[in-house]
């Protein structure tokens, strides 16, 4: 009895002994993203101090384990860290998914500031030591660190980039993956953004971002905001700045949180006024800038799937030149013969008619999952509500009533797959939905400039990559776009006739007013767009690039429908219904030389449009004011072709040297003449002094360089003053001379302790005060352009 | 996949909500404000007579008619006329008056008178505005010497430099209305 209980105590320990510690984990680790087996990880079991690898199959086994929990942490050289516990109650085999490939997929922020949009594009980003320059200033100033991105200004506070020769609808501007709709196709309309809320921008020349939009025909600009990092952390920057010409200051301020769970919130906000700008002999009146804007996003990333909510809101007022506001063509020649602006005051805050108020509001949803063994779902809604009021010289009671009152609302669904299962061919596909209104208030008091409209859009889109080799990458893609635009429009009946309208399109009138007519313009669009590139690496130093890209842009509102008298140009710009879309073919190669202590990139393109739209005088009208010429939209066949440049070289870790230039031109073949508002040849030259040792002292020395352009087309014309009873040749077309500037800029690092740091920067602009007119500033009939301007900046790092 | 399906329900119907709510209105014509379409410059003879009009009218604004200049007939040699000069929104109905406004705001307008030709007319301001320089809406005009082919260009400006020399080419401003009238004097 004694050795039976012995026994069955023996057995039942024997029993519960093998019950708790002689289980068995069998687990087998693979790629999340192909597949593939694990090799060498390394397993570490928390809870029993033990260690051990997985095999050639991604095969690992750990044995005699007990009931109970177990905890392993599994690592492996390129992969995130993965933790997981599971219970043990008796032998398991598990399957375990880490990922590997997540420098490959884009997914970590380590490389960041280098990340590309594209492959075989000619691309340029512009990192974040390099923005934080342009804090005060606006994206279009900072864009053209890139050679051949140039702008084309209305004064110094409107700053539209152009990238080649080619701006407004040709461009396209990306903001946190969001298709800017800002009223883009105006001249006078400059990017809704605040350069502060980027990051890092990119500028891709030609329209080889496909999944994008299939109608860059210049180019697309990529604004990147911070980057979600996946760590606990917080941290942010505040910036101050201040600047002597227009008695400028600015504040802009970031915080990000970041939670190791992938939960994450960053504010980032500015506050930016100046006054009347000075040129070296005067002050520029009414050329006042403010400025609040802001940004939010919240949300959770994690490598299988997140979410992220974004919104941005941004208020600009900016004061155009008092002295450009003119009546008719003989206030425009008494402009162009004055050396100086007609009405030059003291220096004010003031923002005063003729002025501008724009507000965009930019609100978006992201979801994200990936799918194991295949790729990562995309899906986005975003919103944007664009209102913008202009406000002209007036009398009596309209006197604060703005000129122009238009408001455009835009709903975005994209969905994008990226099937990335395999990392040497990767294809991308999405599909997009838009739905856009304008509303142009006719309270205004003033005839619409644009009508209001309804515009769809769907597009598709398949882009693939192919790595062939180490040294060769292949890309191609293809789009399709639909677009209907479907306007109610009012048109003199006199206008409508003289187009020759009651002709081609009598069966759009809706409703005959007497002396106007109320018609619906309804237009459809096709458009086929495709790229294919190639990228060789021809020696560790050496890479070329090829790229072809064919896209097709319909007409805007403005090429179909502009119908009226614009002041500040003195001209009656008309659009035409009869437009079709145009279509560009542009061929572009790139050389790229890197070596330790010399880099050097050459980029080549050549761009053919046909049915290039563009504004070209046609004639004059007489009106109670005068005469006016008047400038139509017409199409054409176009060429534009040129090359940009750029080198770095280092003398010692000292010193070192920055050139690029960059000659862009232009051709209207049809007409056998230059194409306008191409910019001139320009080369600047930068000697950078460098001394870690002295708290990270750096201060450069630049030389711009912009040659007279010489490639113009003669629009100008005679009329007859009245006054005077003779005719007057009016030069609006010749270029203003070549001008030579130097600019000067310097910084030091202090490390406040361990996390922070304060950067102060001091630049003078235009430090001779050199008296200039630049070709593409609109103004420059009117007044000289900024003079020497002294700037601080202080950016504290948290 | 639960997920997506409830986000693509949202994205849908975000879709849809906003495809909706859109009003499919008939815009309204805009009443144009503060257009002039007709400025008239009526001459009265001093001494009694009949009064010469001088008319600009350009009913489409900046659409491409050109303005209707019309001329009532012609000055008599020597003689003084009482002139005043209207402007009017002829596209509202009734018609705006915005010569009150030009009134109204009488430093920051001035209607500017210039001759060519051999008449030697000439016009001297009855008006004034609060800073006692001429403003132009009442003029007397003195016909001078027979002749043919004269002209007498009258300009509304905006926001001339105020005083000024008379002359329209160094006043500045914006131009409102420029009109140019051929006259002959008997």
């Amino acid at each position: 009895m004694r050795l039976k209980a012995l026994f069955i105590l023996f057995i039942t320990f024997q029993m519960s002994y093998a019950q708790e510690c002689s289980y068995t984990f069998l687990g087998e680790l693979k790629d999340f993203h192909d597949n593939t087996p694990i090799v060498g990880a390394t397993i570490f079991m928390q809870n029993l101090n033990r260690y051990t690898t997985s095999d050639f199959d991604g095969k690992f086994k750990i044995e005699n384990l007990c009931t109970g929990e177990l905890t392993l942490v599994i690592s492996h050289v390129g992969c995130e860290t993965k933790t997981l516990t599971y219970s043990i109650e008796g032998d398991i085999f598990k399957r375990i998914s880490l990922e590997h490939h997540i420098e490959e997929l884009d997914e970590v922020s380590l490389k960041s500031n280098e990340r590309k949009t594209t492959n075989t594009a000619q691309e340029s980003v512009i990192k974040a030591d390099v923005l934080k320059q342009y804090s005060i200033l606006s994206l279009g100033d900072a864009l053209k660190e890139v050679p051949g991105v140039s702008s084309i200004n209305t004064g110094n506070a409107i700053v539209k980039p152009m990238i080649n020769g080619l701006h407004s609808s040709r461009l396209l501007i990306l903001n946190n993956n969001v298709r800017l709709q800002d009223q883009e196709w105006g001249i006078e309309h400059a990017p809704n953004i605040d350069i502060n809320s980027a990051n890092n921008i990119s500028v891709i020349k030609g329209a080889a971002a496909l999944a994008v939009g299939g109608d860059a025909v210049g180019g697309v600009v990529v604004i990147n905001p911070n980057r979600v990092i996946r760590i606990d952390t917080l941290y942010g920057k505040t910036t101050v700045s201040g600047q002597t010409n227009g008695k400028g200051f600015g504040i802009t301020s970031s915080l990000n949180k970041g939670f190791g769970s992938g939960w994450f919130v960053s504010v980032q906000g500015t506050l930016k006024q100046n006054g009347d700008f000075k040129s070296p002999d005067y002050y520029l009146t009414n050329t006042g800038l403010k400025s609040n804007s802001f940004t939010v996003s919240a949300g959770r990333k994690n490598f299988e799937r997140g979410f992220e909510v974004f919104y941005s809101y941004i208020n600009n007022e900016i004061g155009i030149l008092r002295s450009s506001h003119i009546g008719n063509i003989s206030d425009l020649i008494n402009a162009i013969n004055s050396q100086q602006p007609l009405v030059t005051d003291d220096f004010s805050y003031d923002i005063n008619a003729p002025k501008q108020d724009v507000t965009h509001h930019l609100a978006k949803a992201l979801y994200y999952q990936r799918f194991k063994n295949f790729g990562k779902l995309n899906l986005q809604y975003d919103y944007q509500n664009n209102q913008r009021f202009e406000f002209d010289i007036r009398v009596g009671d309209d006197r604060n009533k703005a000129a122009l009152d238009l408001n455009l609302q835009t709903h975005t669904i994209t969905a994008d797959l990226n099937l990335d299962a395999n990392l040497q061919y990767k294809i991308n596909v999405g599909v997009m939905g838009r739905y856009q209104d304008n509303f142009a208030n006719p309270d205004t008091g003033v005839r619409r400039l644009i009508p209001d409209y309804e515009k769809f859009d769907f597009g598709t889109y398949i882009t693939t990559e192919w790595i062939v080799n180490d040294k060769t990458t292949i890309d191609a893609g293809v789009r399709y776009d639909y677009n209907k635009i479907d306007a109610k429009k009012f048109y003199r009946t006199s206008r409508w006739e003289e187009r020759g309208y009651d002709e081609d399109f009598s069966d759009i009138v809706i409703e005959d007013l007497g002396t106007q007519l109320l018609t619906n313009p309804v237009f459809t669009y096709h458009n086929f767009s495709a790229s294919a590139g190639l990228k060789y690496q021809l020696d560790d130093n050496n890479t070329i690039l090829g790229n072809y890209a064919l896209s097709s842009r319909p007409p805007n509102p403005s090429e179909l429908f502009s119908d009226g008298l614009h002041h500040s140009a003195a001209r009656v710009e008309l659009g035409d219904l009869r437009l079709e879309q145009e279509i560009s073919n542009r061929i572009s190669a790139t050389y790229n030389l890197n070596t330790s202590n010399f880099n050097l990139v050459v980029d080549l393109f050549y761009n053919r449009i046909n049915d290039f739209m563009y504004l070209r005088p046609s004639g004059i009208e007489q009106t109670i004011r005068g005469a006016f010429p008047v400038w139509e939209y017409q199409k054409t066949d176009a060429e534009l072709y040129g090359i940009d440049i750029s080198s770095n070289y280092k003398f010692n870790d000292n010193i070192a040297w920055r050139h690029t230039s960059s000659y862009t031109k232009g051709n209207d073949i049809k007409a056998g003449i230059d194409l306008i508002d191409i910019p001139a040849f320009n080369t600047n030259n930068t000697i950078t002094f460098t001394k870690e040792e002295w708290r990270s002292f750096k201060a450069s020395l630049k030389s711009e360089w912009v040659f007279e352009q010489t490639q113009f087309p003669d629009f100008n014309f005679e009329t007859f003053i009245a006054t005077t009873q003779e005719d007057v040749l009016v030069d609006i077309s010749t270029p203003p001379s070549a001008f030579h500037l130097l600019h000067f800029y310097s910084e030091v690092t202090l490390p406040l302790n361990e996390k922070n740091n304060l950067n102060i920067a001091l630049s003078i602009n235009n430090i001779f005060n050199t008296s200039y007119r630049a070709y593409l500033n609109r103004l420059r009939y009117f007044a000289d352009d900024l003079g020497r301007n002294i700037m601080l900046q202080l950016q504290l790092n948290y | 996949m639960k997920t997506i399906k409830n986000f693509l329900i949202v994205f849908m119907s975000i879709g849809l909500i906003t495809s909706c709510s859109d009003d499919d209105d008939t815009p309204n014509p805009v009443n144009e404000e503060e257009v002039i379409t007709t400025m008239t410059l009526t001459l009265t003879p001093s001494g009694g007579g009949t009064a010469v009009t001088f008319q600009s009218q350009d009913l489409d604004g900046d659409g491409p008619n050109a303005p209707m200049i019309t001329v009532s007939g012609a000055l008599q040699a020597s003689t003084t006329y009482n002139g005043s000069v209207v402007f009017l929104n002829e596209l509202e109905s009734p018609a705006e008056n915005i010569t009150l406004e030009v009134i109204e705001e009488d430093d920051e307008h001035q209607v500017f008178y210039g001759f060519t030709g051999t008449s030697g007319s000439s016009i001297t301001y009855n008006d004034q505005d609060v800073n006692g320089n001429p403003l132009g809406v009442n003029i007397t005009l003195n016909a001078g010497a027979a002749s043919t082919g004269n002209t007498l260009t009258v300009v509304l400006k905006h926001e001339p430099t105020k005083p000024n020399d008379g002359t329209i080419a160094n006043a500045d401003g914006e131009t409102d209305v420029e009109a140019t009238f051929s006259f002959d004097v008997n």
